[in-house]
């Protein structure tokens, strides 16, 4: 059962006892360590439900989803086997190189601007003392609206001849770009929705870490004459460290499966400047009905994200600072 | 990945402890540029809703007013009936809340269990089987879709429910952690008690840790609430007859099928946003709560 058995498990006679011991179990008495088979049968009673789905619905597709990667297949037809043909498409067909570029420049412009952004805000919003959930209900409220939502709002505010957003940057003087199509501001067209609604998220992460900084520090550093910087730079950043590290984590992992404001902003059709890597997966696989092909990409972006998060979990021993 | 979602049930603590009562500071010209920014940040986000809203009840010719105006000049409710008459919004209400209810009881039940079994019962292969567990959270979603669509094909769930219902509901590798780390924070000497009275491990289950464990059952149903009400990627893959859409699929097909619809679109980006905004408002500690639980969003 537990990690501390009521029954000591050393006693004299505990090397001859172990399978017999099973059988001796009382009904009303403590479960301990000895009885093994039957812990191990209710085990997988109260795990049956998630262990089904864990083999059926991931662990299963997993495998079958490597074995497609290195498959010629429709889904319908007979499946043959094809080597490195699909991870040779994925790494040369000229669509396909631009969408990885282009899911890279929207994670450099997406991340960034949303973590900067977000402690920004957090940090002023820690220094206000009572209004801190009146202006979290702004902050949050995208949050908790459906992607497609959003994408519909922002289809109207992305419109150069409706779009109020682009009336106000006219009438100060600054290039009002038809975001959506030109090729050059499309994918910050899907950072800008990225970032608004990301945004109410880290900033919440980031208040509980900034909350849980102690006072003690604040107060010690005022002691030594810290200016408001110095305090930011010494003490926040530094204690703030764990937060920064799982926001980059989740939200460079996130960027990279950006997919939904896209699909509504340009449905099946999106132009090579706009199509992310999920785009592709979801158009290969799903529209031309090329599983090996999708297959094989799905799992190179598996592979990029395993291999970011590794970097950024081996890097964090120069960063990131754990109090406890 | 354990270290980071400890971060993520470290930030709920955190947040269970706030409204300390704070001395009222006065007002100095710092925090008042403080409420300034803050204030117009506050608008940023605001704004798209309130242009939706507004926009959902002007007649489509007011929309090329050349600078935009932000109320309508003429109210037309009658966006509402029509976007209602186009696009079954009703029954896309029924089935969004139907998959989402039904998955989030399952899961969060179905999560539950394993959390115990890993927290309190030592079985062969445990610590291995929970970093399996643990693992499979780094999987992307879009990796796994395409083997389980090529599965459920053959099987005809694909254009049905169960496609959506079945695999969010009997897998969630991220719940089962969370639940694993809550189980874990229960006093052992509690089961004890129970266990020498006489009570089963399913009876010590279902009276004694799950109600103990209702504070993080309803963050974690929250949030596996939400995810499904939102969800975008697996309805899209899966649903092909418009009777079976959910809500946000509806808005989609409402967007592509009547493109120069823009006010019918906005009233129903609102019928797709609205609900959930009301609720929000309503109970806004116990959503940001269990959202903040979510480590990576699928």
């Amino acid at each position: 059962m537990t990690a501390e058995p009521v029954v000591p498990d050393v006693h004299p006679r505990a090397g001859g006892v172990e399978p017999s011991a099973t059988k001796k179990h009382e009904p009303g008495a403590p479960l301990n360590k000895h009885g093994h088979s039957k812990d191990t049968l209710a085990a997988y009673l109260f795990l049956g439900p998630q262990l089904i789905g864990l083999v059926v619905f991931m662990l299963g597709p997993l495998v079958f989803a490597v074995v497609l990667a290195f498959s010629n297949w429709d889904g319908f037809g007979t499946r043959s086997f094809a080597g490195l043909d699909n991870f040779q498409v994925v790494f040369t067909d000229p669509q396909l190189r631009r969408s990885w570029l282009n899911t890279l420049l929207y994670t450099v412009l997406q991340v960034p601007g949303l973590m900067l952004s977000a402690f920004i805000v957090a940090y002023m919003l820690q220094k206000t003392a009572r209004s801190k959930s009146f202006y979290r209900t702004f902050y949050f409220a995208p949050v908790v609206t459906s992607s497609v939502a959003v994408a519909a709002i922002w289809l109207w505010l992305f419109n150069p001849e409706i779009s109020p957003l682009n009336s106000f940057l006219r009438s100060v003087g600054l290039p009002a770009p038809d975001w959506l199509q030109n090729p050059r501001t499309v994918i910050l067209s899907f950072a800008i929705v990225g970032i608004w609604q990301g945004l109410g998220y880290q900033v919440v992460m980031y208040m509980a870490g900034l909350e849980s900084i102690s006072k003690a520090m604040y107060e010690a550093a005022d002691v030594d004459g810290a200016s408001e910087w110095q305090k930011l730079r010494k003490v926040t950043i530094p204690l703030l460290s764990p937060t920064i590290l799982f926001l980059s984590i989740t939200s460079i992992i996130g960027s990279f499966q950006v997919f939904d404001y896209i699909y509504v902003f340009l449905d099946t059709t999106a132009p090579a400047a706009a199509r992310t890597i999920v785009y592709e997966i979801v158009n290969i696989a799903f529209r031309e009905f090329n599983f090996g092909v999708a297959a094989a990409i799905a799992v190179c972006l598996f592979l990029a994200l395993l291999g970011l998060t590794g970097l950024q979990l081996a890097a964090q021993k120069r960063w990131v600072h754990y109090t406890e | 990945m354990s270290i980071v979602a400890d971060i993520a049930v470290h930030a709920v603590d955190e947040m269970a402890h706030e409204h300390k009562p704070e001395i009222r500071k006065p007002y100095r010209p710092s925090r008042i540029i403080l409420h300034v920014l803050l204030t117009l940040g506050a608008l940023v986000m605001a704004g798209p809703f309130i242009w939706m809203i507004l926009s959902s009840f002007k007649p489509l010719d007011e929309i090329f007013i050349q600078p935009p105006k932000i109320l309508p000049q003429d109210w037309a409710p009658e966006n509402y009936s029509n976007a209602l008459a186009q696009a079954d919004f009703v029954r896309g209400f029924w089935n969004s809340i139907y998959i989402a209810v039904t998955v989030t009881v399952v899961s969060v039940l179905t999560c539950a269990m394993a959390a115990y079994a890993f927290a309190r019962i030592k079985f062969p292969g445990e610590k291995q089987l929970f970093m399996v567990f643990l693992a499979t959270m780094m999987v992307p979603g879009q990796l796994t879709v395409i083997p389980l669509y090529i599965i459920l094909s053959k099987i005809g769930w694909v254009d049905t429910h169960l496609a959506i219902i079945v695999p969010a509901a009997l897998f969630n590798a991220f719940g089962v952690f969370l639940m694993r780390q809550y189980v874990r924070g229960i006093p052992v000497e509690l089961e004890e008690a129970a266990s020498i009275d006489g009570a089963g491990r399913v009876r010590v289950f279902c009276t004694l840790i799950l109600p103990l464990l209702r504070t993080p059952l309803t963050a974690l149903g929250i949030f596996t609430f939400l995810n499904q009400w939102n969800n975008f990627f697996y309805p899209l893959i899966f649903l092909n007859s418009e009777e079976k859409f959910t809500i946000p699929l509806l808005v989609n097909q409402f967007k592509g099928a009547y493109s120069s619809d823009w006010t019918g679109l906005m009233a129903a980006a609102t019928l797709a946003a609205g609900p959930m905004l009301i609720i929000f408002i309503i109970a806004q500690r116990q959503i940001v709560e269990g959202i903040a639980l979510s480590g990576s969003k699928t």
